[in-house]
Order: structure tokens, then sequence, then C-alpha cells
């Protein structure tokens, strides 16, 4: 039910819709809970709203934790 | 995809693997319940038990809308769906829930009632627009994620004055829910070492919300809680988080989910929430029972679309099947395999209770990935 997806903007529609992509999918969904949402983002995307906007510095650092454990376990043996 | 993709390498996952494994290495045991049910389903898909030490155990929450849902409320919407003027509009998930006399919202409409899965409330809206003859209702159920669309969907009515366009509310609050399963705790029920913590929830209330869960101002409140996101290394990185927590013994809110939410969440939805929605002074929760300001109901300004209003819905208890164990399983007190109904009167074909119904319910994911797994995987 909470399942969301992150789905890329690329067009602002009015009335604070946009056309989003879906890995090759296009939609039409509401950006009124995230209004500065700009083409290009990867906003979250729940039953036709997107919820929030992901921020792409905040994802590489998850990323690179996961480089991090793996390093740190080499490390230990 | 992006954003995807790069949290389901299993190389990666291997190596957190390792790391829960070396870390949580310390003779003690660790119980940590998933509140989500978008968390068990990807504990179950992507084969996460198989990963996790024998002392690190995962237990499934309530966190799934469908599966908390009382037989009450389904049978309430089939009673307003047999209305001749009335469509409902409904979430998929809903359809196969079962409800009292072994009926269901896909029953009601095989028998005639015009029920209709929507994907969206903008979906619900265009259909009051196109056809201004029938009483459309919004069945909306979810949590905080869920919410936000169903506020707006009730102020785009107002402001488009669209007044055959109501909404049948049985919208739940997370927060409530976690403080019943830690006072149930408290009662005698399953032990906890941590959550963790919802997703998409966060997105929207942000993660202060949690925090007093972690406060230790009463023994069985602080817990640690991380909120994560539902890909699996993202889920896997949050037991870790969890692990160490309990080893240095703090009890604090961490956020794994850092791509997408933040401490105080998305606020213009928590204003549009707020504009519409009030507290209701209690709600029933299948397996959790009465829980006060528990759920929300639609304030007095938008009273023209509130669906209980309208059509003067009364709220009739009704009982689950009794041989069936959804309570206790919403309440981590017992696992799906626990109940003699798993996989032989019930499955998701032909679902007896809730939780084995919506593709996140916890008997459901155990049906469709981890069935095989039983027996195979090491105790502690």
């Amino acid at each position: 039910m909470c399942l969301a997806i992150p789905a890329r903007i690329v067009e602002r529609l009015a009335d604070d819709m946009a056309k989003v992509d879906l890995d090759g999918v296009q939609k039409e969904v509401s950006l009124a809970l995230t209004p500065d949402a700009g083409v290009g983002d990867y906003v979250i995307l729940h039953v036709g709203y997107a919820l929030s906007v992901i921020d792409p510095a905040e994802a590489a650092k998850t990323l690179a934790l996961f480089h991090e454990i793996g390093e740190l376990g080499e490390a230990a043996r | 995809m992006k954003y995807v993709d790069e949290y389901r390498d299993g190389a990666a996952a291997k190596r957190v693997a390792e790391a829960i494994s070396r870390e949580a290495a310390s003779g003690r045991t660790y119980h940590f319940m998933e509140f989500c049910g978008g968390h068990t389903h990807a504990i179950s898909r992507y084969g996460i038990l198989d990963l996790l030490p024998g002392n690190v155990e995962m237990i499934h929450g309530p966190g799934c809308p469908v599966c908390v849902l009382p037989v009450g409320q389904i049978d309430s919407a089939i009673r307003l769906a047999r209305n001749p003027d009335v469509t409902l509009c409904t979430y998929a998930d809903l359809m196969r829930v079962p409800a009292s006399g072994r009926s269901s919202l896909m029953k009601a409409k095989a028998a005639g009632a015009d029920i209709r899965m929507v994907y969206s409330t903008l979906d619900a809206i265009r259909i009051a627009e196109a056809e201004p003859e029938r009483q459309v209702v919004f069945f909306a159920i979810g949590f905080e994620t869920t919410t936000p669309p169903t506020a707006l969907a009730i102020k785009a009515a107002a402001a488009k004055g669209l007044r055959n366009l109501s909404v049948f509310c049985n919208h739940v609050l997370t927060p409530a829910a976690i403080a019943a399963i830690l006072a149930d705790e408290g009662a005698g029920g399953v032990k906890l070492e941590g959550f963790v913590g919802p997703a998409h929830v966060s997105t929207v209330i942000g993660t202060k919300p949690y925090e007093p869960f972690a406060e230790p101002f009463a023994e069985t409140y602080a817990k640690p809680v991380v909120i994560s996101g539902f890909e699996p290394l993202d889920v896997m990185q949050s037991i870790l988080m969890l692990v160490r927590q309990v080893n240095e013994g703090r009890a604090e809110v961490e956020n794994q989910y850092i791509r997408a939410v933040t401490r105080v969440g998305n606020e213009i939805a928590q204003a549009q929430v707020a504009d519409v929605f009030e507290r209701r002074d209690t709600f029933e929760w299948r397996g959790l029972g009465e829980i006060p300001a528990s759920a929300l109901k639609i304030r007095d300004a938008y009273a023209v679309f509130d669906a209980e209003r309208r059509f003067a819905m009364d709220y009739v208890p009704a009982p689950d099947n009794p041989a069936c164990d959804c309570g206790d399983i919403l309440r981590g007190v017992k696992k799906p395999v626990d109940c003699k109904l798993f996989g032989s009167a019930c499955t998701p074909e032909s679902p007896m209770g809730s939780c084995m119904v919506s593709s996140e319910g916890a008997c459901a994911a155990h049906w469709t990935y981890g069935r095989f797994r039983d027996g195979q995987r090491k105790s502690a």
C-alpha cells in the first residue's frame, strides 16, 4: 500500500501536474505536494502523487556507505 | 531503473550481511520489528532472512493498511456499495479482503454493485466529473503516505463544486500503532530490541514523530528506530544500524533513507492533511483492538464530502474468522506458519484473513516467497 517508486520528471504541465518517466513508461502525475520539483528531478511517486524529491547527494552517500562496509570487512580479516 | 537497481546489488548485500554476522556475534539475540508491509515484502522477496545470522530475528509489524482494517469497515463499504446510486472507488488491494458472511468487495461487485478499482484519487475525481448522476464514494485507506492524496482530492472536489464525490475515511496513524505495539510488549506481548521504521510514511511525517519511542522515560519505550528505504540493501543496512545501536546501548532515531526522508518531512503534505482531517477519539484495528487517537476523520468544514455523514453510515463491529490468526500475526506474537489455516484453507487465491490478501501482508509474503524455506533455515 505504501509502495512508491522513483520516477523522473520529463515535463511540467498545468495545474501542478507533470509527465514522468518510469523506466520508459510515461505517466501524468500530480506535483501538488512537491511544487518545487523540476524537470530532471526524481520523485517518490505514490498513487499518482509525488511525495518527495530524491536528493542525489544523499543517495550517493548511502551507496558509498555500502562499499565502505565492505572495505571495513576486508580490513577486519 | 535509477535509484532502484543500485540498491539491489547482490554483491553489496553479501558484504553488508557479513558485517551484520560479524557485529551480531555478541552472544545475544536481536528481535527487530519491521513495521511496514513494504519491508515485510522486501525481506521475503529478496531472501534477506537467509542472509541474517540465526540470532537476528525479524518480526512482522502491523504496517499493512489492508491487513489492519477491521471486518466491520469492509462490511460498511459493501453496504454502501449496494446502494444503487453509489459508485464505490477503491484501491485494488481491498477487493479481496474477507468481510462478514464470506463476502468481499469482489463478490459484491460480481453480484452487481458498482465498485471500481482506481489507481489514484485523481481517477475518482475524473469519474465523479464524468458521471454527475452517480454518487461517487472513494474508500480511503492507508497510513500517512496515502492520506495527503485523499486530502487533495477533497480540496479539489470543494474547489470544483463537485458535490457527487465523497470519501469514506479510514486513514490511520503510524506512531499510534507503534505505541500500541509497545504497550502490548509491556503487557506480555512480543519482545523487541528495535524497529525498522517506515520509508514512505516518513517522507511525509519525517523522522521526528518517532523520537518519543527512543526516549528513556519508560522502560519499554527506549527503542532504537532506523527509518529504512524499501530496497533490499536499504533494509540490510538498517538492520546493521540497529545491531550497532543495541551493541552500543544506544536508543536513537536514525535515518537510513536519507535520499528521500528528512527530520521534518513534507510540510506541504502535512498542512494539507491538517486542513482536511482531524483525529478520531478512537478507531478499531484488526489485531490491535481499539486504539485512542489512531485514525483520522474529515473536519466539519468539509462535512459535505464525508460519506459517513452523507449516507448516515453506522459502524457495526464484526468478528474475525475465529480460526484466523491475523490478529496475533499483526501484533508479532505469531508467525504465518503458526496459523492452522495458512496454506490450507487460506491462500492468496482464496484468503480467509486479511494478512493473506495484500502482497505486503505477512502471510501473503511468506506464502509467495518463504514457504519452501521453512525447515531449511538453521535456527539460533
